[in-house]
């Protein structure tokens, strides 16, 4: 399990350049571009079961759900930052795909070091150091055990049919 | 219990006396804003929207913009797969290729009016609040969920006061107000929050407020709001929008705030966002004579007929420097059609400018204007992230659509008050 780490502001489009937006949706098409412009070796390099790992504000800019629907796509277990942008945040719980906020994580981590996640308890361990973070509330942790939002909103649909 | 902007509305949409900052709640937005990206959201749901339909058909505002005229058979194609459903599913508020930027035409039309609360799979949704809207960007999978049931969740923000006091100086716009607010408060100073703007407001027209409501996510703000005044009301009422059509919301005289921040607009200069992020502003007058290749002077942050008339003022009688290529984009077809009339786009075209259809145009790097490795382009925009015109080793700097076109007469980054003091 490898950790991706990057610095603060990393915008949309250096997690998926906008030229695809309109040609590319399905995550086929969006995996070989993800991180085109900011990380060359990500791509090809990410294994299912990485972490991403970032400053502050990951995932500002554009509404775009390409970013969202690649790192899912290839696996990637949970994005750790600093703090993330909103609508990046509100995709990633449409998607399934975990983020945690936790400052104190990022700044503990450096390349090589140990780290497990214990979704459940809400843990981070770095080097054997623990981190918690705090669950999600219930509207939201409801869209999430549906399977994302589309999971969610179909079971919706069926209960009032 | 007092509230801001945001709480009185969230707390009117979620049909409850008061909310307070970190409730969930459960909205039905008045209107959906999508646009070329209609083609990936319908598609998500395609069975669905056959065993349902659509939640409603006044919901969706739906504008081809993005990438128009089609670049490309895949981009034909979701135009095309667009129209159908539109036609399929009897979607009233439908503007196809030609009718110009989607925020300006939500605003245009009237569908954004003071106290509604609107969401759009587009980052620049927030724009609305330059009318007294709540608006705010969302997902495409949001998008599809909302045609589908028309409701969605949302958390209420804290919320950030700006007083904006003293007045502009001459050569200086409500661009670089937003461009120095960002430079101080950071690209996420105000992340997940509301932001109000009070103050001396009424020097800046509906237009300067679009402007500076449309980079409200450049600073990470859920959405960014101006009063309605006496300005706004004359705009709605150019606009054929009856009083009777609205209720303006207000935030109480005493609502708490998370924070207060205080801007002096005299002292502010001409500003330049330089690479690669929104934040890295500086004055024009500290980087003065940086070579330029491409001006561009348009999109959803500055397009409109009073952007394009400051340019046309300062390029009466010049000519756009030969190593510079410059591009103009009229927001809409309506601001096009003003611009023809004012004698605006012949004053352009004669100094040398280019003039692209109304859209997005190359501010997403798709089309028009893409750039070549190792160039500088001063554009009117809103985003100057690395690759966003479409090569990842250009250069986009933002500034005021007067400090764009004095430094396309000169080939170089120029503080337009050089040309103003004449």
């Amino acid at each position: 399990m490898k950790v991706w780490k990057y610095g603060d502001n990393i915008n949309t489009d250096m997690l998926f350049p906008g030229k695809y937006t309109y040609t590319c949706s399905t995550p086929s098409e969006i995996k070989p571009h993800l991180l085109e412009d900011l990380d060359s070796s990500f791509a090809n390099g990410v294994q299912q079961g990485d972490i991403i790992m970032a400053g502050k504000n990951f995932g500002c800019g554009s509404s775009r759900e390409q970013p969202v629907v690649g790192l899912k796509a290839v696996g990637i277990k949970a994005a750790i930052a600093e703090s993330f942008a909103r609508i990046f945040y509100r995709s990633s719980i449409n998607q399934g795909l975990l983020l945690i906020e936790c400052s104190e994580a990022v700044n503990a981590y450096s390349d090589g070091d140990t780290i497990s996640l214990d979704l459940e308890s809400g843990k981070i361990t770095i080097n054997g150091k623990n981190f918690t973070f705090p669950k999600l509330p219930k509207e939201i942790l409801a869209i999430k055990e549906a399977g994302g939002l589309l999971a969610y909103t179909r079971k919706k649909l069926e209960a009032n049919k | 219990m007092t509230m801001t902007f945001a709480e009185k509305i969230l707390a009117k949409y979620a049909d409850k006396n008061s909310v307070i900052p970190g409730e969930i709640v459960t909205v039905q937005p008045d209107h959906l804003l999508t646009h070329d990206n209609t083609a990936a959201i319908i598609q998500k749901i395609s069975k669905e929207l056959d065993e349902y339909g659509v939640f409603s058909r006044q919901l969706s505002i739906i504008v081809l913009d993005h990438v128009i005229p089609a670049a490309s058979e895949k981009t034909a194609m979701n135009h095309k797969n667009i129209r159908d459903f539109v036609k399929k599913h009897k979607i009233q508020h439908f503007f196809d290729v030609g009718n110009g930027v989607c925020h300006q035409i939500v605003v245009e039309k009237g569908l954004a009016l003071p106290g509604k609360l609107l969401l759009g799979s587009d980052s620049h949704t927030c724009s609305y609040g330059a009318i007294g809207a709540f608006s705010s960007g969302i997902d495409r999978t949001e998008a599809a969920a909302l045609m589908l049931t028309g409701e969605t969740w949302l958390k209420v923000p804290q919320t950030i006061r700006m007083e904006l006091n003293g007045k502009l100086v001459t050569g200086t716009y409500s661009k670089d107000v937003i461009l120095y607010i960002i430079g101080e408060i950071s690209a996420s100073g105000a992340n997940y929050c509301s932001v109000e703007f009070h103050g001396d407001v009424e020097q800046f027209s509906v237009e300067d407020r679009f402007t500076i409501s449309n980079m409200g996510v450049e600073m990470g703000a859920k959405n960014a709001v101006f009063m309605v005044d006496d300005i706004t009301r004359k705009h709605l009422n150019f606009l054929n929008v009856d009083q009777s059509n609205y209720n303006a919301v207000y935030p109480d005289n005493d609502a708490e705030y998370y924070k207060e921040l205080n801007y002096d607009l005299s002292t502010i200069t001409p500003q330049v966002a330089c690479p690669h992020t929104v934040d890295n502003v500086k004055p024009v007058s500290e980087i003065e004579g940086l070579d330029i290749q491409q001006c561009f002077i348009g999109t959803c942050t500055n397009g409109r007929i009073s952007d394009l008339q400051i340019a046309a003022n300062l390029l009466k009688g010049r000519k756009v420097h030969p190593d510079v290529r410059l591009l103009i984009l009229p927001a809409s077809k309506q601001i096009f059609e003003e611009a023809l009339q004012k004698g605006i786009i012949e004053t352009i075209v004669k100094a040398g400018g280019i003039i692209l259809p109304p859209g997005c145009g190359p501010c997403l790097g798709a089309h028009q204007g893409v750039l070549a490795p190792g160039e500088r382009c001063l554009s009117t925009a809103n985003r100057n992230f690395k690759g966003r015109m479409g090569c990842k080793d250009a250069e986009i700097y933002l500034a005021s659509p007067a400090t764009v076109a004095v430094s396309a007469i000169y080939g170089k980054l120029t503080d337009p008050r050089k040309e103003m003091k004449k």
